[in-house]
């Protein structure tokens, strides 16, 4: 039984295809997705996405967001879909450093939405710094 | 006939204004090409988001969310969606139109862009509060607005909540589009894919049939959980993505408009030339005339 993987983020579809595994952190723990799935709606933490597809495994780092897992599909909604070589690691750093600035900055108990906001571009770049990273060690 | 001088003037003036509208034009193709991209970009994200909430509410009751529950009587709150600027053709009015055909008597109205908050406070609807939105419209300006209409759903004591703006299709052809937002219903998904061009009414009933085989979902961490954190974001993306499709439909709109002004103006210079050219020819035939009849009477 095939599995697809549809992968949108608001700028684009970022993937779809037929793959054999996906592997995506959710935010009760990492899941593993094969064909046959139980049906499943979970958010997703910022981090690491990996599927095998054509006996390849392929890496994105991708942000917070939902799955919907069917049995022959699996929807990945999330704001950020990047692949290893997109990722520019000075601009990724900068850019954290920016917000935990920001973030060091502002009031903590009067802006909880900034708060929130902030900590989610932390996060982002943290999944994109933690890909960027470990191909580097291989 | 009209003397030399004025045809001049005219056909001075006519020149300026086809310069301005030239300029408009060219600014508005600009970010009408942005747009465009940033809707029809949106959108893919905007189908999926509807489709899974499509397959949720076939597995859940409206108790589960207040966001899914009816709320008895109340008014309606309606937020349109309109230009800042005018200059954008037929636009604003045809807006206008669909919202006065659609909307309750006692709507209350929440506005976004100038032109029709003018016009609907004219009409004496009572506004409730105005939003002005970037353009191009960060994300973070759309879901405020989100989360305002959602706080005033859940204690304001309406009864739903409607967005109207208008949809864009092509650069040629934009529809006025009123949309249920609140409380979220499985029809008004239905409408809206329909509306996005996404395949219509057609494909939602094939997913139901294909995906929708009595199937329960798990919900981690749990329904509630699920719910509280997936609609707000689907309503403040909602919200968003018709932004943008307003802002689509606004300027490529305000490019045809400013494109058949130019086009206008460019083919009125030509009559005034042409006519300017007459004119002149028939003055100098009529001074020729007088120079030969003051020769022949000379003689």
């Amino acid at each position: 039984m095939p599995l697809v993987l549809d992968i949108v983020t608001p700028e684009k579809k970022f993937f779809s295809g037929q793959v054999e595994n996906v592997y995506l952190p959710g935010t009760e723990g990492e899941l593993g997705i094969l064909p046959g799935h139980v049906p499943l709606v979970t958010g997703i933490n910022p981090g690491e996405l990996r599927y095998l597809a054509d006996g390849k495994v392929e890496e994105l780092a991708i942000g917070a967001g939902f799955v919907e897992v069917t049995q022959e599909k699996v929807t990945v909604l999330t704001d950020l879909a990047v692949t290893d070589a997109e990722i520019d690691e000075a601009r990724v750093e900068e850019a954290m450093k920016r917000a935990e600035e920001a973030l060091s900055k502002i009031d903590h108990s009067e802006n909880a939405e900034e708060v929130a906001t902030l900590q989610a571009a932390i996060g982002k770049s943290m999944a994109q710094l933690k890909l960027k990273r470990k191909r580097r060690q291989i | 006939m009209a003397n030399l001088r004025d045809i001049r003037r005219r056909i001075k003036s006519v020149k300026n204004t086809s310069q301005i509208t030239k300029a408009m034009q060219l600014v508005a193709a600009a970010k009408m090409k942005k747009a465009q991209d940033q809707a029809i970009a949106g959108r893919d994200y905007a189908d999926r988001l509807n489709q899974v909430l499509v397959n949720l509410k076939d597995n859940i009751s409206e108790d589960d969310h207040a966001l899914l529950k009816q709320p008895g009587g109340g008014k309606e709150l309606m937020l349109v969606v309109s230009t800042d600027k005018g200059l954008c053709g037929g636009l604003n009015t045809n807006l206008l139109k669909k919202v006065r055909a659609g909307m309750a008597e006692d709507a209350d109205v929440v506005t976004v862009g100038r032109k029709l908050r003018m016009s609907l406070g004219k009409l004496g609807h009572n506004i409730v509060s105005d939003w002005e939105v970037g353009d191009p419209t960060p994300f973070a300006e759309a879901k405020s607005i989100g989360a305002y209409l959602t706080d005033q759903f859940l204690g304001g004591g309406y009864s739903a909540v409607k967005v109207a703006f208008t949809n864009f299709e092509t650069t040629l052809t934009q529809t006025p589009w009123i949309q249920q937002l609140l409380p979220v219903e499985a029809s008004s998904l239905a409408e809206k894919r329909a509306y996005e061009g996404m395949g219509g009414d057609a494909e939602v009933e094939k997913t139901r049939k294909d995906d929708g085989m009595l199937r329960d979902y798990i919900f981690e961490p749990g329904p509630d959980g699920v719910l509280e954190a997936l609609l707000p974001l689907y309503l403040n993306y909602q919200v968003y993505q018709m932004i943008l499709e307003a802002r689509a439909s606004e300027h490529s709109s305000r490019m045809v408009a400013m494109k058949a002004a130019t086009d206008n103006a460019e083919q009125m210079i030509k009559d005034l030339t042409l006519e300017y050219n007459k004119v002149r020819q028939a003055a100098i035939t009529s001074e020729l005339l007088e120079i030969t009849t003051a020769m022949k009477a000379m003689e």
